[in-house]
């Protein structure tokens, strides 16, 4: 192989790349963009304030413990609570503009205080959801559980109605046959208990405030990162993602590139001079692979820059999964290159197939989302590696070891891509 | 000198090229002829190194390549039928280019580049980006490029494509000068007039095989008439009007191209009043009569019954 000839082949390719505004924008501008459009996005918690679920609420009860309930979901911090009326709230649901309605409905107080002790004819309130906030629902239900039993316990076993609940649950049990006699004296003994202890603290109006049921523990939240004290930063995956998205975008062109130069008959003059077709071919590869690692590099530059991402984890580890990536970047625009015919007809075919990868590889969404099936299966594509290595090695902070598997996978598909490449190598268009 | 012999090329069912056998001496241009698909690039590229022929050897210099890498390429300059340079990148640049890949360096590769740019004649435009360039200066700078590493032998393979004429001229001036340095041009067109003007010797190709091969005056004795009677004739008749012409006593061609009929005759003197009587007979009015030596056109028709361009 002739080392000048390699030379001035890698220079000549690097220099029509930067000289390509739109390959420069595609490959630099895009992932910047979209990533940061990603991580703002999908970010957590601490990135910046939950967006919170909007909820219209429907009162048809007007009660006192209706009141409190709704008050309390207005205070709670996951929920932007409005009142509405029933057809408002419908239409709110079905035009997408409230993810939620909840409906109490009237003797709402009344029966859930009844059936706090007894059963029996619960009160049912209605959630009215947008299908495509189906994962909101389920909050807003959790939300007003808690909510709804701690307002309605305190009621029942210490608020102005609590007398009269306690009364009549204590003649329904009297005139209950269902029950042993055992079971009905006990259960007689916890109600009138409660009934004292109900005229004992009632002249408190703080252990009124008190009364009923409250969350029996507290939650602290931790997210689990690179060390202690160390706050996940939503763009590092984000960045990561997009990064090997508009890396094989760029690995696509430059598989275009050898085929319009074969076209335009650059190669004949490439063969008819002494080279090796190992030497076009690896300064291909050599120069797709160099505009790879200043791709990411320049990416998490800006990365750490404008939006603080570090490299929590080894940064041998980083250096080694871009390389890795980048050598299997190249190779990939080889495969394209020699498995294409003329550029219209490979473009198309190559860009649905990296999109493919992309997907498959987690960079769009993260692959612990996908199903457990699909999760072993994305293993298969390189795209999943290098997302994991360069999360692993940015966000992770996980040392140089963990690096290794991935580099590993991604050096054994780059082997794999070269050797087809070598192998179905032709001067000519076929 | 560059030596071809036997060189035989297939594509599945196809014989692109059979046979195919030529020298081409120093100082010598050889020109290829042939319609399109006869055969000429096939050869062409066999001779480059960028085909492996089926059969053959092709002896450059007294050397056979072997091998991607053989240094008896550097001896060979390649100018495709395709322009082949980077239109983003600058004369200059292309030149400098693809003058490091024949590892050409410092002030050898300033002087290449200079001759270069001499032969091209664009020495004013050396910094714009060839995207600015016309065809016809793409042309020169794609000949140019070729000639870079001084090779002794140059492949031309259908240089002046798309070339205005003041271009074609100045490549032709160029080709001429390299001839006299003494170069071996080996040049692939489908216009006769080009070989007839700039080559040596010719060789007609027509499907894959080569049907003449000398120099141009012995291949215009080859066919055994070699007068055209050229008549403007003004109310030419329908399909099959000249079938009867050309039973007439002494004329061998009779093709109407539309505007001008050309009649192919053995001897001018004798066939010429036959022709102009056999038209007269049939009303056919004359605007007016010329008659030249039988070109390289009239040759390929007589030897393959077709013209060059419509084969």
């Amino acid at each position: 192989m002739s080392y000048t000839a390699f030379q001035v082949l890698v220079r000549r390719d690097l220099r029509l790349f930067f000289q390509d505004r739109r390959a420069v924008t595609m490959s630099f501008v895009a992932p910047i963009v979209i990533g940061s459009f990603f991580g703002y996005v999908f970010g957590s918690a601490q990135d910046r304030p939950p967006s919170k679920i909007e909820v219209a609420v429907v009162n048809q009860d007007d009660s006192e413990v209706s009141h409190k309930v709704i008050a309390a979901l207005g205070a709670d911090s996951a929920l932007d609570v409005k009142g509405r009326s029933l057809d408002e709230a419908r239409e709110l649901v079905r035009g997408g503009k409230t993810t939620v309605a909840a409906v109490f409905p009237p003797g709402f107080a009344e029966r859930a205080g009844k059936s706090f002790f007894r059963g029996g004819d619960k009160p049912e309130i209605q959630l009215l959801f947008d299908p495509s906030h189906a994962t909101e629902v389920q909050v807003v239900r959790g939300v007003l559980t808690q909510h709804v039993m701690e307002v309605v316990s305190r009621e029942a076993m210490g608020g102005p109605t609590s007398k009269r609940l306690l009364g009549d649950a204590l003649r329904d049990l009297d005139k209950s046959t269902g029950m042993k006699p055992a079971d009905q004296a006990a259960l007689r003994r916890m109600l009138e208990s409660v009934g004292d202890w109900n005229q004992r603290q009632g002249s408190s109006p703080q252990v009124q405030a008190n009364a009923g049921f409250n969350m029996p523990y507290t939650v602290k939240q931790e997210a689990v990162t690179a060390r202690q004290g160390v706050q996940y930063n939503s763009m590092a995956h984000s960045f990561a993602g997009m990064c090997v998205q508009f890396i094989l975008f760029m690995g696509i062109d430059a598989g275009m590139v050898v085929l319009t130069q074969r076209r335009s008959g650059l190669w004949k003059r490439l063969q008819a001079a002494p080279l090796s077709r190992y030497t076009i071919i690896g300064s291909r590869a050599a120069s797709a692979a160099i505009v790879a690692i200043v791709i990411m590099l320049t990416v998490f530059g800006f990365a750490r820059v404008v939006f603080g991402v570090r490299i929590e984890g080894s940064f041998a580890g980083f250096l080694g999964v871009c390389v890795a990536f980048a050598i299997m970047t190249a190779t990939f625009g080889l495969l394209v290159a020699v498995l294409g015919k003329t550029p219209e007809a490979t473009r198309g075919i190559a860009i649905l197939v990296t999109l493919i990868l992309v997907m498959l590889g987690g960079s769009w969404v993260p692959a612990f989302i996908f199903p457990q099936w699909l999760q072993k299966v994305s293993f298969a594509v390189p795209t999943r590696w290098a997302v994991d290595g360069l999360d692993a090695m940015v966000w992770r902070g996980s040392s140089f070891e963990a690096a290794l598997g991935p580099i590993a996978a991604l050096l054994a598909f780059a082997a794999v891509f070269g050797v087809i490449a070598v192998w179905r190598f032709r001067w000519e268009a076929s | 000198m560059l030596e071809v012999a036997g060189l035989h090329k297939r594509y599945g069912d196809l014989v692109a090229v059979e046979e195919v056998s030529f020298v081409a001496r120093p100082g010598e241009m050889v020109g290829l002829l042939g319609p399109n698909g006869a055969g000429k690039t096939t050869t062409v590229s066999m001779i480059a190194g960028l085909l492996t022929p089926d059969r053959g050897e092709v002896r450059i210099e007294g050397g056979v390549v072997r091998g991607e890498t053989d240094p008896v390429k550097l001896r060979l300059g390649l100018v495709p039928q395709e322009v082949a340079l980077h239109d983003e990148l600058s004369a200059r640049e292309n030149l400098a280019l693809f003058g490091a890949i024949y590892n050409l360096r410092g002030a050898q590769l300033s002087h290449a580049m200079e001759s270069a740019f001499d032969v091209a004649g664009l020495a004013d435009r050396a910094k714009d980006r060839v995207s600015t360039f016309s065809g016809g200066m793409k042309r020169r700078l794609n000949l140019a490029v070729a000639l870079l590493h001084g090779p002794r032998i140059l492949l031309l393979d259908e240089p002046t494509v798309g070339v205005d004429p003041q271009s074609r001229n100045q490549i032709f001036a160029s080709l001429e000068e390299l001839k006299r340095q003494g170069k071996t041009l080996v040049y692939t067109t489908h216009y006769m007039e080009e070989a007839e003007r700039l080559c040596d010797r010719i060789i007609i190709i027509d499907h894959g095989k080569v049907i003449a091969n000398d120099t141009l005056d012995a291949v215009r004795r080859m066919v055994p008439s070699v007068n055209v009677l050229e008549i403007g004739v003004e109310n030419p008749g329908r399909d099959g009007w000249l079938d009867g012409l050309r039973t007439v006593d002494g004329v061998s061609a009779a093709v109407w191209d539309g505007s001008t009929l050309r009649v192919t005759v053995r001897d001018l003197l004798e066939s010429s009043p036959c022709v102009l009587v056999w038209l007269r007979e049939r009303s056919y009015r004359c605007s007016h009569v010329t008659s030249q030596r039988a070109d390289l056109e009239t040759v390929f028709l007589s030897l393959t019954g077709r013209r060059v361009r419509n084969a």
